[in-house]
């Protein structure tokens, strides 16, 4: 037992204090900036780059940096969720705090219902494990979303809303539905990643079945590819505060 | 039946693969007892050419040949019976192409069709069915489990997966690394440098050796993440939470770290075909040293203090074992298949030159429990480390750049890369057509051998175990629906 606790004491502490100014290094690619000039859209793998107006789609963007040059530029900023899929088209000249003031405008019942406790039910629908990582990655010890009464449940009866990851295949969708279904009023829906919000880079496969994102209401649009876990915890904070 | 021999990431002519017949494929298997690595069908005009490619783990040589069956044919002889090695290989292959291997002993659905799978059935007193998934209780990849139990005792776990078929090879008939590397979003290095290689291969195009090293020093880092993560995962599955978190947080400083390097956490966009898009310089070699010496001091400090509980211990002693016999029937690879007693490591095998210059074996008694699987992770995770430092060291020798310009793709060719992942070899062969166009794209991950592993470990154990079983192998699902 001693030398539980001298772990635990050699360890300290190691949760990020302020979630929501945290810094992340700047070689992280996040919001980008774009400015006038003639862009080259075949360079993007997802056609989240489009010449014409300039602008960048996040929910189509795998941040892979392939398009980085003088006029486009990936910021470290990474709050890039929104709960309007257009607002994720960032235009030419477009500001990172143009983008946070439109970003983020909840229903007036979400702050009054889930504010103080949102339990989360996560559908992994055909991803590559990767945005999964990254959720379990925001309950660990550094990001500890749990403090803010956020949590993945076991079951969607328990669950205030559900996450969904990945393009959302063919023998996924049903079972996705009935999760959705099982899932007590009032209840929210999370796009997360680049895959769910538009099939990312597999939207061109003929295995998906999509029909779920186009039948009911999505609330919250995470971009990410994966999704850094800061981006979720602060997405969600600012939706359910907003 | 003849074979066309070559080495790893090599091209051959595809027009000269020989073709046989599938007596004269079982003769050669009882003969050269080798292990297969592909066995897939192209249609060719009316018929189906199915590839065969085995490795010779000694030698570290590959075999290639082929069968052909024209319209008329409907079925074959399985092979399964003889050599279980093949039952998913001949599950996948009847279900592509619906020539059917007579006598296979279980062949189901692989990845289509779920409404129709014919589960097994068990009767009798105190016997009942635990049904889990798709959906599981977990953040984690979709998957039906089918626990038959007598009490709490599993008598046979039943897998039926497929949830995360996307047609991914497919989609690499016209490929990208982007597409290669989210393949499996926790392999990514791994499957973007087995892509690589085999576009590399069949272009014969050589990459700078800095580059060379710095894909092998992400690859390890790789292996280290995870690594760490899944004993932290064990830890937390037998509620050692002191372990589940100090390992969930040292894992965290190195895909940082791998952040710093390649703007990932995950190691995305660090590299295409024909190099790597980012340096490490001498800061940033300084920084990734000082953090695995950091980590390792860490993953020390907690696995020894985990080892003297008793606790821990009799948790994953003789818990979940597959014995080598059993191991080596099912064709299991890499870390699962050495816990196990398999001598069997891709980078060592196949005579990865960077790795050969600074191999050194872990020493290690193999059970095939999660005690042996735990072990050998922690062992690997210190190996891992080794590596890392002496390919930083190798950095300062080798300046020749980090790409290269990529020849045209030849027509007609066929190539193989096999990478060794954290879970195991990750076999890609790209086969080109007339006009250099892709015709076959195939992928075999090592999960795709060893699901079948954790469903002969969970028997016998109490069903409370499942998870701990489970984590120890942590397969991938996308890796094996592609």
């Amino acid at each position: 037992m001693f030398d539980t606790i001298k772990l635990k004491y050699f360890q300290g502490n190691q949760y990020i204090k302020d979630i929501k100014n945290a810094q992340i290094k700047e070689q992280f690619r996040g919001f980008p900036i774009i400015k006038s000039s003639k862009l080259d859209s075949s360079v993007c793998p997802t056609g989240a780059l489009s010449a014409n107006p300039n602008s960048i789609d996040l929910g189509k963007c795998t941040l892979c940096g392939k398009c980085q040059c003088e006029a486009i530029k990936f910021t470290n900023k990474y709050k890039l969720a929104s709960t309007s899929k257009e607002n994720l088209i960032i235009k030419e000249n477009m500001t990172y705090e143009d983008f946070e003031k439109i970003a983020i405008k909840a229903r007036q019942e979400i702050k009054r219902v889930f504010s103080k406790s949102l339990k989360l039910r996560q559908v992994s629908a055909g991803g590559c494990n990767g945005c999964e990582m990254e959720l379990n990655a925001c309950s660990n010890c550094n990001f500890d979303m749990g403090r803010y009464g956020i949590d993945f449940v076991a079951s969607p009866r328990h669950a205030d809303g559900i996450v969904i990851t990945g393009p959302i295949t063919k023998a996924m969708a049903y079972a996705l539905e009935d999760c959705y279904k099982s899932v007590p009023e009032p209840k929210i829906v999370i796009l997360t990643g680049a895959c769910a919000i538009s099939g990312g880079i597999f939207q061109d496969s003929k295995e998906l079945d999509r029909t779920f994102i186009e039948k009911y209401n999505i609330d919250l649009y995470i971009p990410g590819c994966p999704v850094h876990p800061l981006t979720f915890i602060n997405a969600v904070l600012d939706f359910i505060s907003a | 039946m003849n074979w066309i021999k070559t080495k790893n990431n090599n091209k051959i002519n595809a027009l000269e693969i020989p073709t046989g017949t599938v007596e004269e494929l079982k003769t050669d298997l009882r003969n050269m007892k080798y292990r297969p690595i592909g066995f897939f069908g192209k249609q060719e005009f009316s018929n189906v050419r199915l590839y065969v490619v085995l490795a010779d783990d000694s030698l570290g040589d590959i075999y290639v040949s082929s069968i052909l069956f024209n319209p008329d044919i409907k079925s074959y002889d399985s092979l399964t019976p003889e050599f279980p090695a093949f039952h998913n290989f001949e599950r996948e292959f009847y279900e592509d192409f619906k020539i059917e291997p007579k006598n296979h002993p279980w062949l189901k659905p692989l990845r289509k069709n779920q409404d129709e799978y014919p589960f097994f059935k068990m009767e009798g007193e105190d016997v009942h069915e635990v049904a889990v998934g798709p959906i599981h209780a977990g953040v984690i990849e979709p998957g039906h489990f089918r626990f038959m139990c007598q009490g709490e005792k599993i008598y046979n776990l039943e897998i039926m997966l497929g949830y995360q078929h996307k047609g991914i090879e497919e989609l690499m008939l016209n490929p990208n690394n982007r597409l290669a590397e989210s393949i499996c979003g926790d392999s990514v290095i791994a499957y973007n440098m087995a892509f690589s290689q085999v576009i590399e291969a069949l272009t014969q195009t050589t990459i700078p050796k800095r580059a060379q090293l710095i894909r092998r020093i992400a690859l390890e880092m790789e292996r280290m993440a995870i690594h760490i993560g899944d004993l932290g995962a064990i830890s937390g599955d037998m509620a050692y939470l002191m372990g589940a978190s100090i390992f969930g947080t040292t894992r965290t400083l190195i895909i940082n770290t791998m952040l710093e390097i390649s703007g990932s956490r995950f190691g995305r966009g660090l590299f295409d075909v024909g190099g790597v898009n980012f340096d490490i310089d001498k800061e940033m070699t300084k920084k990734i040293k000082s953090t695995i010496d950091e980590v390792l001091k860490t993953v020390k400090r907690t696995a020894e203090t985990m080892l003297k509980k008793t606790s821990c211990i009799s948790r994953m002693e003789q818990t979940g074992t597959v014995s080598k016999e059993t191991a080596v029937l099912l064709g299991a690879v890499g870390m699962a298949a050495r816990a196990s007693g398999i001598n069997i490591d891709s980078r060592y095998d196949f005579k990865d030159e960077w790795y050969l210059k600074y191999w050194q074996n872990t020493e290690f008694k193999p059970a095939g429990d999660v005690w042996s699987r735990f072990m050998l992770r922690y062992k690997e995770i210190i190996q891992s480390a080794a590596f890392i430092n002496n390919f930083l060291d190798e950095l300062d020798n080798n300046k020749d750049g980090l790409t290269t310009s990529i020849n045209n793709i030849p027509p007609n060719t066929f190539a193989i890369s096999i990478v060794e992942g954290w879970r195991g070899e990750i076999v890609h062969c790209a086969i080109t057509g007339a006009d250099s166009e892709f015709i076959r794209y195939k992928i075999k991950d090592a999960s795709f051998n060893n699901w079948y592993m954790l469903s002969m470990a969970v028997r016998n154990n109490g069903i409370s175990d499942f998870p701990l079983c489970n984590k120890s192998f942590n397969l991938s699902y996308c890796g094996n629906d592609l």
